[in-house]
């Protein structure tokens, strides 16, 4: 039987995928044609959805992006024997935006249907699973593979791991970061509603690794979706014995649950979130003790990001070296990068470390959706620094980055075209942080509000000299008094907006 | 979205759902709002009483997350993304135009149907701006759309 592919992603559904997949089947039904309609993940090919494929037999035949009201020419362009259309795509796998890219954490992402375990394993899940489960030692191959911590820190994985294997514990704790509070970033919500089993396995196993025996999901609210499915698929992994007493027949016992956030972007903190899980305020605690040995109810607790968990089963499948030999320098495997704001293509871009911003910006992000030149591209989310054109040839890995004054964070990318003002985008740093601060610390609480009144004062073009020095001032308090990245990283897009470009035109 | 009217009996009862659970307050307060749209103040000495904690300890929950409301919401519900991806795509603009339309970010709407809550990020950031409309992820939008959305 034919089979209709039609993503089931919100990003998807947020322009359209329903409509198009109720049109489709109902335009079948009434035609007499039997398909099947699958609601797959997105292929984060995100300036192509709705992207609709059909498969009948001979691969997949991509048409995109697909509107409500192309339905009705794709059917009398007989797109179900892979007809001729304006939006043909021809095989999705040859898309050269696709075709290029190395995809590891995000291998299965859009191919199959999310809760489809089934077809989960048909794609290779489950393997790493089953090799860690007699593996003598997983922390070590997650070290060796190199992998860091894609929440923002960039730290070791496998360290972090080690630090809770030898921490004494009667209880130890699995807590996966997916509150993906980065402006910019949206893997994490795509990889738990596109491919949730691959998370869950990466916690297994981090759990296996380190003799943890319970996780925890911190997911935000503003993703209604990836926490239904997230709970549906540890439903369908508990029924099926990945999860439970006995994970896969074996000795060992795993089990999660999910827990929603409900707003502060602090909580992406690390610990925060512990806080915030133990159902208190997310105030920052002080490190030490470092979570690792003293994290969840005070029990050595792992704390990785989404993608961090999420990459992990394939380095048991393929050996650390396959991940490892990825990427470039300290920065190991591939990236999941986020290209968003104002781009012709955006989406996800998964890669090696090490290739220029600006080859990712024009070969995969053909340049700004608006047409006009780039202005400015920050990188990293809200913390992350403002780059100016010319400063585009860096290469995005966490070295080369932090030489250039920026960060990688989460990996996203926001391009700005000619219409920005980065007076207001230093502004809106300073409002930002002063809106989300725990309030533990007062360079924090108080500089960022301190820190909006000057902008708005050099705004209004009073005494510009002398605030502009107030609000550097004000800026090394910050970076320097600041008790977590919060307040201590908000001076970087403030002063990088400042110092890229000159006041004549950020002011303007 | 629709919710059942608060009475103390029935949110005592969602109260002693959770109160089982570890860490239990703040999932109890998202329970409560779940199921009334909102958490009456009111309550909170006999929350406190049922969790074991301080009333200042759920006051405190209370008030730091964003997420909660304390009094019934709208009708109809936006959120608008306002970060910087948004941003970049013209979301200020959206803001003005909103507002020009009678629906002010951080308010209710002139006609009284319709809360607009700004927030940051929806992870829509490719497909800005973006806006959830009843807690469905919109992207593309303008204000026209937005409001045309919550008249329908
Ligand atoms: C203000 C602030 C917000 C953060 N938000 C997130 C987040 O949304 N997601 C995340 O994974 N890490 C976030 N982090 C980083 C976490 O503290 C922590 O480093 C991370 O969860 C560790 O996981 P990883 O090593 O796998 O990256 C944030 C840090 C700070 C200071
Ligand atoms: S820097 Fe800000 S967010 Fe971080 S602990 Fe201090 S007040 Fe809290
Ligand atoms: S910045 Fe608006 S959806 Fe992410």
């Amino acid at each position: 039987m034919t089979i209709v592919y039609v993503p089931g992603d919100s990003a998807a559904r947020s322009i359209g995928a329903d409509e198009v997949a109720a049109l489709i089947a109902a335009h079948a039904a009434k035609a007499g044609i039997d398909i099947e309609l699958r609601r797959n993940g997105s292929r984060g090919a995100l300036w192509l959805e709705t992207l609709v494929e059909v498969d009948n037999g001979d691969g997949r035949f991509a048409y995109g992006p697909v509107t409500p009201a192309d339905v009705d020419s794709l059917f009398a362009n007989n797109f179900l024997d892979a007809g001729e259309h304006p939006l043909s795509l021809g095989k999705t796998e040859s898309i050269e935006w696709l075709a290029t890219q190395d995809r590891v954490t995000f291998t299965r992402v859009g191919i199959i249907e999310p809760l489809s375990l089934s077809q989960y394993e048909a794609h290779g899940g489950l393997a790493g699973l089953r090799t860690a489960l007699t593996h003598p030692d997983v922390v070590g191959e997650v070290l060796a593979s190199g992998l860091r911590g894609r929440g923002g820190a960039g730290f070791p994985a496998g360290i972090k791991w080690r630090t809770v294997l030898e921490a004494a514990g009667d209880q130890k704790y699995v807590v996966c970061n997916a509150d993906e509070g980065d402006s910019g970033t949206f893997a994490d919500r795509m990889l738990m509603e596109g491919d949730p089993f691959t998370l869950i396995e990466g916690m297994a196993i981090a759990g296996i690794a380190v003799g943890a025996t319970y996780g925890y999901i911190y997911i935000r609210s503003e993703y209604p979706s990836a926490i239904e499915t997230m709970n549906k698929a540890i439903e369908v992994g508990r029924l099926a014995g990945v999860l439970g007493k006995s994970v896969l027949g074996s000795d060992k016992s795993f089990d999660l649950e999910v827990r929603a956030g409900a707003g502060s972007y602090v909580c992406g903190e690390e610990t925060a979130m512990l806080e915030s899980l133990e159902g208190k305020r997310g105030m920052v605690r002080p490190k030490p003790p470092l979570p690792a040995i003293s994290g969840l109810f005070g029990k050595p607790t792992v704390i990785n990001n989404v993608l961090t968990l999420a990459s992990v089963p394939a380095i048991m499948k393929d050996g650390s070296k396959s991940y490892q030999d990825r990427g470039i320098d300290r920065s190991r495997g591939t990236q999941v990068f986020q290209l968003a704001g104002n781009i012709a293509r955006g989406g996800i871009v998964e890669t090696g470390f090490g290739i220029s911003l600006s080859e990712m910006i024009t070969r995969f992000g053909g340049g700004t959706l608006t047409g006009h030149p780039v202005k400015a591209v920050q990188v990293g989310g809200p913390l992350g620094a403002y780059l100016s054109a010319d400063q585009l040839d860096v290469a995005l890995d966490y070295e080369s980055l932090a030489e250039a004054g920026a960060m990688l964070g989460h990996g996203g990318i926001v391009v700005f075209d000619q219409s920005v003002n980065m007076l207001q985008q230093a502004r809106f740093a300073m409002e930002f942080c002063a809106a989300e601060s725990c309030g533990k610390c007062t360079p924090c609480r108080i500089g960022a509000v301190r820190g909006v009144e000057v902008i708005d004062r050099i705004i209004a073009g009073e005494e510009r000299e002398k605030n502009l020095e107030l609000l550097n001032d004000l800026c090394d308090l910050m970076t320097e008094g600041s008790l977590c990245a919060m307040g201590g990283l908000t001076p970087l897009p403030v002063r990088s907006a400042l110092v890229h470009f000159p006041l004549e035109e950020v002011a303007k | 979205m629709k919710y059942l009217t608060w009475t103390d009996e029935a949110a005592l009862e969602v109260v002693r759902e959770h109160a089982e659970k570890p860490g239990p307050m703040l999932l109890t307060l998202q329970a409560l709002q779940e199921r009334f749209g909102y958490v009456e103040t009111s309550l909170l000495p006999s929350i406190a009483k049922e969790l074991n904690v301080s009333r200042a300890e759920v006051h405190g929950v209370l008030t730091y997350y964003s997420d909660f409301r304390t009094t019934p919401p709208a009708s109809r519900q936006i959120h608008l993304c306002v970060a910087e991806a948004c941003q970049a795509l013209g979301v200020r603009d959206v803001v003005k135009e909103l507002a020009a339309a009678g629906y002010e970010v951080g308010e209710r709407s002139k006609d009284g149907a319709t809360d607009v809550v700004g927030v940051y990020c929806l992870g829509n950031c490719a497909l800005g701006p973006a806006a959830l409309v009843d807690g469905n992820l919109c992207g593309r939008v303008s204000a026209k759309s937005l409001v045309a959305q919550v008249t329908s």
